[in-house]
């Protein structure tokens, strides 16, 4: 009954196209692509000082110790010491934010979360736009406001880099957009910042690849991993047949 | 069903292959459960090598530091206790470090330690695991230790007692001197508890 | 080894055991495709518990560490991240085996010829699976743990008279899903239900092999015994089978391992992205979906506008399975034999628990709830066209039945009766009315249900 055996195949490629197409989280807005790539250690090292930097004054990434991001970013700890260590922290240390959770939630009103699995909870298409898309808006108390993060509470840390942008349309405050377009037509840069376009682009793209590592710092060597157990497993697969062949011969 | 031309020969290769290949994958499956049981990540972060800057420390003062979970000693040694360290060698069980185990071979010398000024010790009596308490000679009385009290590392537990280079005394539970961790100098100041002076290899 | 053999044999029936289950178990020589299954799910219950084991090392089944201690297998333990990813992977691929491995019962009629005990221990062991993987579910302590566990335990609040509230609570220990409800769901799942489980495919295997399988001719291979009195049909189950599945198994290992190693999220399918984020008991994630494996069911309850009936409606959605051996009689047991109505019947059947599956997983909006409430109809709808087919009735038969349905459905529609909905309701009304249409007048009308001779042997090549 090869139509079972047919139907069965059918099932696995429909199964294989839903995971291909992903649960996503239906914002409105269509995200921008990260085209994160977790083989380019350089982009990682830049990510990860651009985080120290930037971010872990304020977000901790708790379940990152400094000495195995040394040993995934192929950095010794020298290096992990002089470029990404607080003159407090020992290697072993995982990666805690310098405010403390009462100062910040004085100032932002909550806590800033902490960033260790962002980029497995949000993906990192959605951080990759989310970092692209901060504009000018008085209302806030930080005079900026986020495209696919509404209302969020934090400022725009980037903006010396990346400049400021501002929403083309006025009176965009209803949130209603048309839903097809592009999260970057929505907005234009009315002020530059230290960074060009292309810059500040790679410069995002850096920092959400170092998240994408910090969500899952195992994704470095699990597909190495995997290779070499389906080549096994290939291996096996035909040896088994051969065996299943053989014996099989018996039966008429 | 039969068996007529059945090729035992290749039967028997493709099953002892295939016994062979599948005990190896399984051999490589166990890999990775039997180094689980390994310290973790975490385990290792905690037991890391510890610094501490000495440069602070006044003569005869005793700082300890945590250190794969026990206490570590680091004491500066006053002039007039290095000197004296040796003329109690007749009154000791083992003056000469002579157990190996005790101290990395760096530190097999009459203080016990790379400079004689400073001590290095793992706060650990080795006859139970009880850790000792630091006493000076001007606090003897308190622990009732007699009037020519030296100076040194008195165990409340069970009543053992060490000189001022860990050094066990002779009529007492614990069998030999207290242990020197593995350790060295980073620059003049700071000492790096956990890692091999020499070879400056992390302890595994 | 011999004298080994013999030394232990003396004092324990080893060879016998060995004999009777393995070595001279006679197997049916046409076992097809769909008879893998029942081994792959065995390999995966033996990674699930021995991965369970490791997990439990390092796992801390407390509301403040569980989170963390589960990060902290991912990163700090080495391999943990392989250990987690074969766990959780394993999860769905229990199901996915399981499932395969019911439909292949229900395509091939395998619990028919006394094997109904079969069948009913083997839903103890999809019932105490679901319970399994509900419990663990929770213990990552993730956003979707806490608010899957929170809805799912809710349910037993919709049972009356006050009972289903004092039951929920009872069953959390709290007021809501709280750190005794973790710790208690953490000693259910890693002690008590694998020892249930265990025990009842033990069970399950015993039951079998003192029957024998069936095979997807459906012909009994004992009734035809050779010269010297094992069955013509039959091959032992070793070597014959031992390595065939062991060559199915392989092949089930590989997709195991794409998935582990390459896509354990699976799109979010497996490993759900909202359980990335600790559990706060303050804020909702904005779309809770069970895993997979329990939409359909959850498709139903979601279906109907009334807590109660939803629940109940649920429940019955699974209790009905049990009953599959006694609501299907018919004599022939194979989908071969069977008119191309019955084979129709089943992959109607299949489609509509993937379309429930599926509708599980989505928003339910105006047109997706319309949805689930007819797939929900056309999944009890399965069962009654089943009797009705399971022997020779007369035309009256069939007529009552469509006129009974029909009813059934409209009374349904009227209690839910909504204006706004009206087109909806009355366009998806021909669903369930085109199914009856082909299911219940189609033998009326046609010969397509007939069933053709069954052969006296196997059809083997």
């Amino acid at each position: 009954m090869s139509w079972m055996k047919r139907a069965a195949w059918a099932a696995g490629i429909a199964a294989a196209v839903l995971a291909g197409g992903a649960r996503a989280a239906g914002g409105d807005l269509p995200l921008l692509e990260a085209k994160v790539e977790l083989g380019d250690r350089a982009s990682l090292q830049r990510g990860a000082k651009l985080y120290v930097n930037y971010c872990a004054g304020c977000h901790s990434a708790q379940y990152l110790r400094f000495s195995q991001l040394g040993r995934d970013l192929g950095l010794t700890e020298d290096q992990v010491r002089a470029n990404l260590m607080f003159a407090t922290d020992k290697p072993g240390d995982p990666i805690l934010a310098t405010l403390s959770e009462s100062d910040a939630s004085a100032w932002f009103g909550q806590a800033p979360p902490d960033l260790s699995l962002t980029a497995r909870s949000r993906g990192a298409d959605w951080i990759y736009t989310y970092l692209m898309t901060f504009y000018r808006d008085e209302g806030r108390p930080f005079g900026a406001n986020n495209l696919v993060f509404p209302d969020v509470a934090m400022p725009h840390v980037l903006v010396e880099l990346q400049g400021v942008q501002v929403r083309k349309e006025a009176g965009g405050e209803d949130g209603h957009e048309p839903a097809a377009r592009s999260a970057m037509e929505l907005l234009e840069l009315a002020e530059s910042g230290s960074m060009s376009v292309a810059e500040y682009r790679r410069t995002v793209r850096d920092l959400v690849n170092f998240l994408v590592y910090l969500g899952e710092p195992a994704k470095l060597h699990r597909y190495t991993v995997g290779g070499w157990v389906l080549l096994f497993l290939l291996v096996f697969f035909v040896i088994s047949r051969l065996l299943y062949k053989e014996y099989w011969k018996d039966v008429h | 069903m039969s068996v007529v031309g059945v090729n035992g020969g290749r039967r028997r290769f493709l099953t002892a292959t295939a016994s062979v290949v599948g005990g190896v994958g399984l051999g490589f499956t166990a890999v990775p459960f039997v180094s689980s049981w390994q310290p973790s990540e975490r385990a290792r972060a905690i037991g890391a090598p510890v610094q501490i800057n000495v440069s602070k420390l006044e003569p005869g003062q005793l700082v300890t530091v945590l250190w794969r979970g026990k206490p570590v000693w680091v004491v500066r040694r006053t002039p007039e206790v290095v000197d004296s360290l040796p003329a109690l060698d007749p009154m000791l069980r083992d003056p000469d470090s002579e157990v190996a185990e005790q101290q990395p071979a760096y530190a097999r010398n009459p203080y016990r330690s790379l400079k004689p000024e400073y001590l290095v010790l793992v706060g650990i009596c080795t006859h139970l695991g009880c850790s000792p308490q630091y006493v000076v000679a001007t606090r003897a009385e308190r622990y009732d230790l007699g009037d020519d009290w030296p100076g040194g590392f008195f165990c409340p537990c069970h009543g053992s007692k060490f000189d001022l280079a860990g050094r066990v005394y002779p009529g007492v539970p614990a069998p030999t001197n207290l242990e020197v961790p593995p350790h060295r100098y980073l620059d003049g100041d700071r000492i790096e508890i956990g890692v091999d002076h020499g070879t400056g290899e992390a302890l595994s | 080894m011999r004298w080994l053999v013999d030394w232990i044999d003396a004092r324990f029936p080893l060879i016998s055991l060995w004999e009777e289950h393995v070595s001279r178990y006679y197997a049916p020589k046409n076992f097809n495709f769909w008879y893998y299954f029942g081994s792959i799910a065995l390999v995966v219950l033996v990674i699930q518990i021995v991965t369970g084991i490791w997990l439990t090392m390092n796992y801390k089944p407390s509301a403040t560490e569980a989170f963390a201690s589960v990060e902290s297998i991912m990163r700090d333990v080495e391999w943990g991240w392989l250990i987690r990813y074969m766990h959780s992977t394993g999860a769905s691929f229990f199901f996915i085996a399981v499932y395969l491995h019911m439909f292949r019962a229900l395509i091939y009629g395998s619990y028919k010829g006394n094997r109904e005990l079969i069948w009913l221990l083997g839903m103890f062991i999809y019932v105490i699976l679901m319970a399994e993987a509900f419990m663990g579910y929770l213990l990552p302590w993730g956003q979707m743990s806490y608010w899957g566990a929170q809805v799912i335990i809710s349910l037993f609040g919709a049972i009356p008279f006050g009972i289903g509230e004092a039951l929920a609570l009872w069953i959390r220990g709290d007021y809501v899903v709280s750190d005794a409800t973790l710790n208690r769901f953490f000693a259910l799942h890693v002690v008590a239900l694998p020892l249930a489980l265990l025990a009842v495919v033990v069970l399950h295997i015993l039951a079998l092999h003192e029957v024998g399988s069936n095979n997807p001719d459906g012909v009994e291979i004992k009734r035809n015994k050779g010269p010297d009195g094992t069955p013509r049909d039959g091959i032992p189950f070793h070597p014959y089978y031992t390595v065939k599945d062991l060559m199915g198994v392989t092949v089930f290992l590989f997709l195991f391992a794409i998935v582990v190693f390459f896509i354990p999220e699976f799109g979010g399918w497996f490993l759900e992205k909202d359980n990335f984020v600790p559990a706060d008991p303050l804020r909702t994630p904005e779309h809770i979906v069970p895993l997979w494996y329990f939409t359909p069911f959850y498709a139903i309850l979601r279906a109907i506008p009334d807590k109660l009936t939803g629940v109940l409606a649920m429940g019955a959605s699974i209790v009905v399975l049990f009953f599959l051996p006694w609501i299907d009689r018919h004599p022939v047991k194979s989908i071969r034999y069977r008119g191309p109505l019955f084979v129709t019947l089943m992959m109607t059947f299949a489609l509509t628990f993937v379309v429930l599956g599926y509708l599980g997983t989505q928003a339910p909006t105006r047109v997706l709830g319309e949805l689930g409430l007819r797939f929900g109809e056309l999944y009890f709808s399965f069962f009654v066209v089943l009797w009705l087919y399971s022997r020779e009735r007369r035309a009256a038969a069939y007529l009552n039945t469509l006129i009974v349905m029909v009813v059934l459905v409209g009374i349904a529609d009227v209690i839910r009766f909504d204006p706004d909905k009206l087109g909806l309701m009355v366009w998806s009304l021909l669903i369930p009315l085109v199914y009856f249409a082909v299911f219940i007048v189609g033998p009326l009308v046609s010969s397509a249900n007939e069933p053709r001779p069954v052969p006296e042997r196997v059809v083997y090549r």
